[in-house]
């Protein structure tokens, strides 16, 4: 090494260190990353830039380097018991999940794939405070969040063997992330945002895209495809869609995952008018109600308005329609909010 | 001599019209036994039962007893039309009409999935467990979507557009999936099939093909007791 540089062989010096840890899972700073990571990276997110110098990259484990571990067989059981619930979220549908939605319908990729708002992050930056709900949360206290939003559901019980099973699989896919890392940092947390489109979303625009690129998955009317009873396309509005209180009914949450997810198989391909024209109208259709509803759309509005609402079209008048102005909790749901989303404080 | 007005003439034409538009509607109702007698057609190839057949190394005919009819009916007008190309099947496209082509897919369509077309001892246990992996929960590290989020529980097929893949024979998966890599194949809507075909290695092809071909073309009827 003696003929190279101090840089090139610093370089060299961390890439051999790479070399030599796992193969599979990697988390290191963007200078560290040895070419085989950076070749990965690119293969889970194609057309997404790559990740910048200051960024902290995080390769989560796969069930190969699970079953590969030498974790407790006990505890290999939980984690893969958290898999599973979270790519088939359906197997609680009617207990906990009172929708068509899976955990990876949105994110993707079993909660691996950056830019598809990757899990890991979660359990490394909780317990944290959180504006959505103005108050410090636990992991457990985010998936409830999960539940009773995205699934328009009920909580598994914090504490319960699947909400343990649950939380084991995040931390498992966080292996190695130092905790507390910020969360600003990290490459390809959540679903990206996009730059403002350089014209004004429009629905109708929107509308003329859904059903070119959308409608032949998630159906004309929003209400996904099912074969055989199952989901396989995921309904985006609607009774069996996500609720009015979910990150996703922000504009910004819907456009970036857009963008870099679908259509599927087919990530960073729609320009990034598209994807805010498609948010602004998949976002304008009806859904359950809000969680949080006082009773009244536009006070619930204004409520929540400044650490959410303001991203969202609910309590807003579209095409001629007031979002959001009913009753309607949605399907095979009988109450409005959860009893797990509670709040503390330690004043 | 008296003419018919325009308003007599054009109220006729729109007679007609609708008669020949109730008259089309009514035709696209499938007959199953017109539908049986042109399979006769097919049957060379595809055989009788429509479980197709598949000779090692060599060609391989997809079967179509169990598949969606609808899906039939767009492969055999794209073969018609030369939007899927193939040599031994645009001659008996062509030789099939409209309702023909509706006949004929919903008489395949009707008859029992083969249970099992393919034996595991033709492959390798590797082959098998990638292919197994590949088809129902992907490789994300390589952004190959497990074919079961398109092609639905199991894979055996979602709506008219994901066909089942469950229960068909190894060449013909196979040969597809590389048509679809060298762009020799582009009937699927949006490319859909193509983006994840390119991202496939030619043994991840032979794997996914070899795991398909050794499952069930359809669901366990239920057993009584």
């Amino acid at each position: 090494m003696k003929n190279l540089s101090p840089a090139l062989r610093l370089r060299a010096g961390l890439m051999l260190a790479a070399g030599l840890l796992l193969a599979g899972p990697m988390s290191l700073a963007q200078a560290q990353l040895s070419e085989e990571s950076l070749a990965v990276l690119a293969g889970m997110a194609p057309g997404a830039a790559a990740p910048a110098d200051n960024q902290f990259v995080h390769i989560p484990p796969t069930l190969e380097d699970l079953e590969a571990s030498n974790l407790n067989p006990e505890l290999k059981k939980v984690i893969l018991r958290g898999y599973d619930l979270f790519t088939n979220t359906q197997q609680v549908r009617e207990r906990y999940s009172l929708n068509d939605m899976n955990c990876d319908s949105c994110h993707m990729g079993a909660g691996r794939l950056p830019f598809s708002s990757p899990v890991w992050p979660a359990a490394v930056i909780l317990p944290n405070y959180r504006p959505k709900n103005d108050q410090v949360n636990n992991i457990e206290e985010r998936i409830a969040g999960c539940f009773s939003f995205s699934m328009n559901g009920e909580p598994p019980a914090y504490g319960s063997d699947d909400m343990l099973a649950l939380s084991a699989y995040h931390q498992w896919l966080a292996k190695g992330v130092p905790v507390y890392q910020p969360g600003g940092s990290m490459y390809g947390r959540g679903f990206g945002k996009l730059a403002d489109s350089a014209e004004k979303p429009d629905y109708h625009r929107g509308k003329a895209t859904y059903e070119a690129k959308c409608s032949i998955c998630h159906g004309e009317d929003g209400s996904g495809l099912k074969a055989r009873g199952e989901v396989v396309f995921p309904p985006l509005w609607g009774d069996y869609s996500y609720n009015w209180g979910a990150g996703i009914t922000r504009l910004f949450t819907l456009a970036g995952f857009v963008k870099h997810n679908m259509p599927i198989g087919q990530p960073n391909t729609l320009t990034d008018q598209e994807a805010w024209d498609l948010a602004q109208y998949i976002d304008a259709q009806e859904r359950p109600q809000d969680p949080r509803y006082t009773g009244d759309v536009r006070e619930t509005r204004e409520l929540y308005g400044e650490s959410f609402h303001k991203h969202t079209l609910y309590g807003l008048e579209v095409e001629g329609r007031l979002l959001g102005d009913h009753d309607n909790v949605g399907a095979n749901k009988d109450f409005l909010k959860p009893e797990a989303l509670r709040s503390r404080t330690f004043n | 001599m008296t003419y018919p007005s325009i308003r007599q003439a054009a109220l006729s034409l729109c007679l007609l019209a609708s008669a020949v538009t109730l008259n089309a509607t009514a035709q696209t109702e499938p007959d199953l036994l017109k539908g049986q007698a042109d399979a006769a057609l097919c049957g060379a190839c595809h055989q009788a039962d429509g479980s197709g057949m598949n000779i090692p190394n060599a060609d391989s005919w997809p079967r179509l007893a169990g598949m969606n009819a609808d899906y039939m009916v767009q492969q055999l007008l794209d073969f018609k039309s030369g939007k899927r190309q193939n040599v031994s099947m645009q001659p008996f496209a062509q030789m099939l009409n409209e309702q023909q082509i509706i006949n004929v897919s919903a008489w395949f369509a009707s008859l029992p999935a083969p249970v099992l077309t393919a034996n595991t001892d033709s492959f390798t246990a590797e082959q098998l467990a990638r292919g197994k992996q590949l088809a129902s929960t992907g490789d994300w590290n390589n952004y190959i979507v497990p074919c079961s989020t398109c092609h639905g529980p199991d894979n055996l097929g979602a709506g008219s557009v994901f066909p089942a893949i469950a229960g068909q024979h190894f060449g013909y998966i196979r040969d597809q999936l590389q048509n679809w890599q060298q762009d020799k194949r582009d009937n699927d809507p949006q490319q859909l099939m193509a983006a994840i075909a390119k991202r496939m290695t030619s043994d991840d092809i032979q794997a996914v093909a070899a795991w398909l071909s050794t499952q069930p073309g359809a669901v366990a009827p239920q057993q009584t007791p």
